[in-house]
């Protein structure tokens, strides 16, 4: 008789943590390729359309890269943020919550003072915009055991009712011909973009650096310890002496404030105004959970998991036009992933053996 | 009837019919959190119910064999978190929100077909005899369709169970307490598999009361939130069926007061907030009186049951 025999395992090993992540993405596309099968559509085709409208062409690699800013900036702080049992899944509302300021600002400031002193603020505003989003956040778990789930979840709504209530109302655009946008921001209120891109390079530079910073902070200071200690094992970290309020608060606040930048890249780069939320936002939030689940925390593996994922995000705008399937498909392909990400580590902290009785 | 009394009913007739499918997956949730599971995966279980159930009533002109493939859809995506969660022992947050894509991608891709199409057979109220004479409040609520009835008497049964029965007992301990629970010769896993599709099944009941009696269409994106708000419920309920009906139909009242109001020249948008803001306030509001009664969650949800370590 054959049985099937688990055992914990005693160390993670990197290079089963890969071949995880590389299993769960292939297990993806067939579990998608099925899905889309029964919809009636080649899955071949379907897969050849989506990575070659991202990964096929220069366009389509100018574009994986300005959809991979955003996911670069908050699934680096969303790593920090998880890494110390912070589950923030209000990246979406901070992302807002970054890109109101900083619009104020731009409308305000922009007809007046030079970009060079314009841009800089409105970066500084979507970053304290979105860190309070996410602070306040800590301080309800910290101090009122309100749990960081529920409550980033409840601002998400709340700040997106929020951004159309000024969209449609006191901030709706005069030449905007009625639509829900504020006025288009003047040009020293605009990112420059690279060439005939929308690569808008200073939120990637900032975004790149980001990524960078939160890794050293993780791996190579006291506190980025403390944060692994206080995920990993809060009761030990009570024992130590770790202060989990500051602690807690801090990473929000850089995590928060990340996607606040990356809001602010999104209406300053991208829209050139503040208009529907979920033309802003645009699942950034949510993509960027699955990118620090693959990227195992880490900000930079961070880094190339964005890109990838953003190239499916372009690639889901190809097979919208070309196959006539909805945008929403693409989130099968990422949900599927996302399971088998998961259950994939199940591997790596049990070893599971078919063995002969006997 | 006067004007005034006729727009009141309509308000109260608006209200249950939109706290139904919130009362459903606030239910659901319940149970799977008491078991010590957190799904945040409502949101997909209810567009995957809605479109199954409004694709099965097209194409068999039956609304209740639509009812029923809803909550098949809701089940067996639910069985997909349990098995994540309870077998692989996989992070709760993390599953319930590959739940809501998949479930979300799902409703998109097989909702486009049906698109602007109209529902053949509706499910149509049906009128209580001498309750639904009552004044107001018996048209409200004693002429409603059955899928309404179902959801009130599912709550108090839901209830019922819970707080007065052995199986609410085992429940509950094995939300709190596993280890213990298992130590009495509970079988852990098969409750909390019981439980999460439990709420897989409400939320694909209140996915199918969305697209066959609420709105009586497919669109995408129709459940618009309600998802979270049922997670928000569940909280706002402390994790009780009996306060699940006040939550829910709270809730559905914002929800209409929403038109209602905006006539008068509130934005909608910021009466949108209030349920959001509302749950919060209630949190705190149960932070401070929490010396008297039970307000944090389970303290087994979220926590994956190891039986070896």
């Amino acid at each position: 008789m054959w049985r099937i025999k688990i055992e914990n395992r005693a160390v993670r090993s990197y290079k089963l943590s890969f071949l995880t992540g590389i299993v769960s993405v292939f297990l993806g596309v067939i579990f998608t390729g099925i899905i889309f099968a029964l919809w009636g559509v080649n899955p071949l085709f379907a897969f050849y359309k989506i990575f070659s409208g991202s990964f096929g062409s220069v366009y389509g690699w100018q574009e994986t890269i300005t959809k991979a800013i955003p996911l670069i900036l908050i699934s680096s702080g969303l790593s920090m943020a998880f890494v110390a049992g912070l589950w923030n899944i209000g990246a979406e509302g901070q992302m807002l919550l970054g890109a109101i300021p900083a619009t104020y600002i731009a409308l305000k400031l922009g007809c007046c003072l030079p970009a060079g002193i314009v841009i800089p603020l409105m970066f500084i505003a979507g970053f304290v915009g979105g860190a309070l989003a996410a602070g306040i956040a800590a301080v309800l778990k910290e101090k009122f055991r309100i749990n960081e789930v529920i409550s980033t979840l409840m601002f998400n709504y709340i700040i997106a009712e929020l951004v159309q209530y000024l969209v449609y109302g006191p901030w709706k655009g005069k030449g905007q011909w009625g639509f829900p946008y504020t006025d288009n921001f003047p040009s020293s209120a605009t990112l420059s973009v690279l060439g005939n891109t929308r690569i808008h390079y200073q939120t990637l530079i900032i975004a790149v650096l980001a990524a960078v910073i939160v890794y050293i902070l993780m791996k190579k200071t006291r506190f980025g310890y403390d944060a692994k200690v206080v995920g990993a094992n809060p009761s030990a970290a009570r024992y130590a002496g770790i202060n989990f309020f500051r602690n807690s608060v801090l990473i929000m606040l850089i995590s928060g404030g990340l996607a606040g930048i990356a809001g602010v890249g999104e209406v300053a780069g991208i829209h050139k105004h503040l208009t529907y939320p979920w033309t802003i936002s645009a699942g950034y939030g949510f993509t960027a959970i699955i990118v620090a689940a693959l990227a195992k925390n880490n900000p930079l593996v961070c880094l190339l998991i964005s890109v990838f994922f953003s190239g499916i995000l372009v690639g889901g705008d190809t097979i919208q036009t070309s196959l006539q399937m909805p945008s929403s498909t693409i989130n099968i392909f990422n949900g599927i992933i996302l399971f088998f990400a998961i259950a994939g580590d199940y591997f790596l902290t049990h070893s599971v053996r078919i063995v002969k009785n006997g | 009837m006067d004007e005034k009394t006729f727009l009141v009913q309509q308000i109260l007739v608006r209200t249950f019919a939109a706290g139904t499918p919130l009362l459903l997956g606030t239910l659901g949730e319940i149970y799977s959190e008491r078991s010590g599971i957190l799904n945040l995966g409502i949101e997909g279980m209810m567009a995957a119910g809605a479109v199954a159930a409004f694709a099965t009533a097209s194409v068999t002109g039956s609304p209740w064999c639509g009812v029923v493939a809803g909550i098949v859809v809701g089940g067996l995506l639910a069985l997909l978190h349990a098995f994540a969660t309870v077998t692989l022992k996989a992070n709760q947050i993390v599953s319930g929100l590959a739940l809501t894509m998949l479930g979300l991608g799902i409703s998109g891709l097989w909702g486009k077909r049906y698109v602007g199409v109209p529902l053949i057979n509706k499910i149509l109220p049906v009128r209580l005899p001498v309750l639904s004479n009552i004044p107001i409040l018996g048209n409200a609520v004693f002429n409603q369709d059955l899928l309404f009835y179902g959801s009130v008497v599912l709550g108090v049964i839901m209830w019922f169970i819970l707080y007065k029965t052995k199986v609410g007992i085992i429940i509950r301990s094995v939300g709190e307490n596993p280890e213990a629970a298992d130590s009495l010769g509970i079988s852990v896993w098969k409750v909390r598999y019981v439980c999460v599709i439990t709420g897989g099944i409400f939320a694909g009941m209140a996915g199918s009361y969305l697209s066959l009696v609420y709105i009586s269409s497919w669109v995408e994106g129709m459940t618009g939130g309600r998802g979270w708000i049922v997670i928000a419920l569940t909280v706002f309920s402390l994790w009780n069926p009996k306060r699940a009906f006040l939550g829910a139909y709270v809730f559905g009242g914002i929800y209409v007061l929403q038109y209602i109001l905006q006539s008068y020249g509130v934005s909608p948008n910021l009466l949108l907030m209030l349920p959001y803001i509302a749950t919060l306030a209630a949190l705190l509001a149960a932070v401070k009186f929490s010396k008297k009664k039970r307000i944090s969650p389970p303290l087994s949800l979220g926590v994956p049951f190891d039986r070896g370590r």
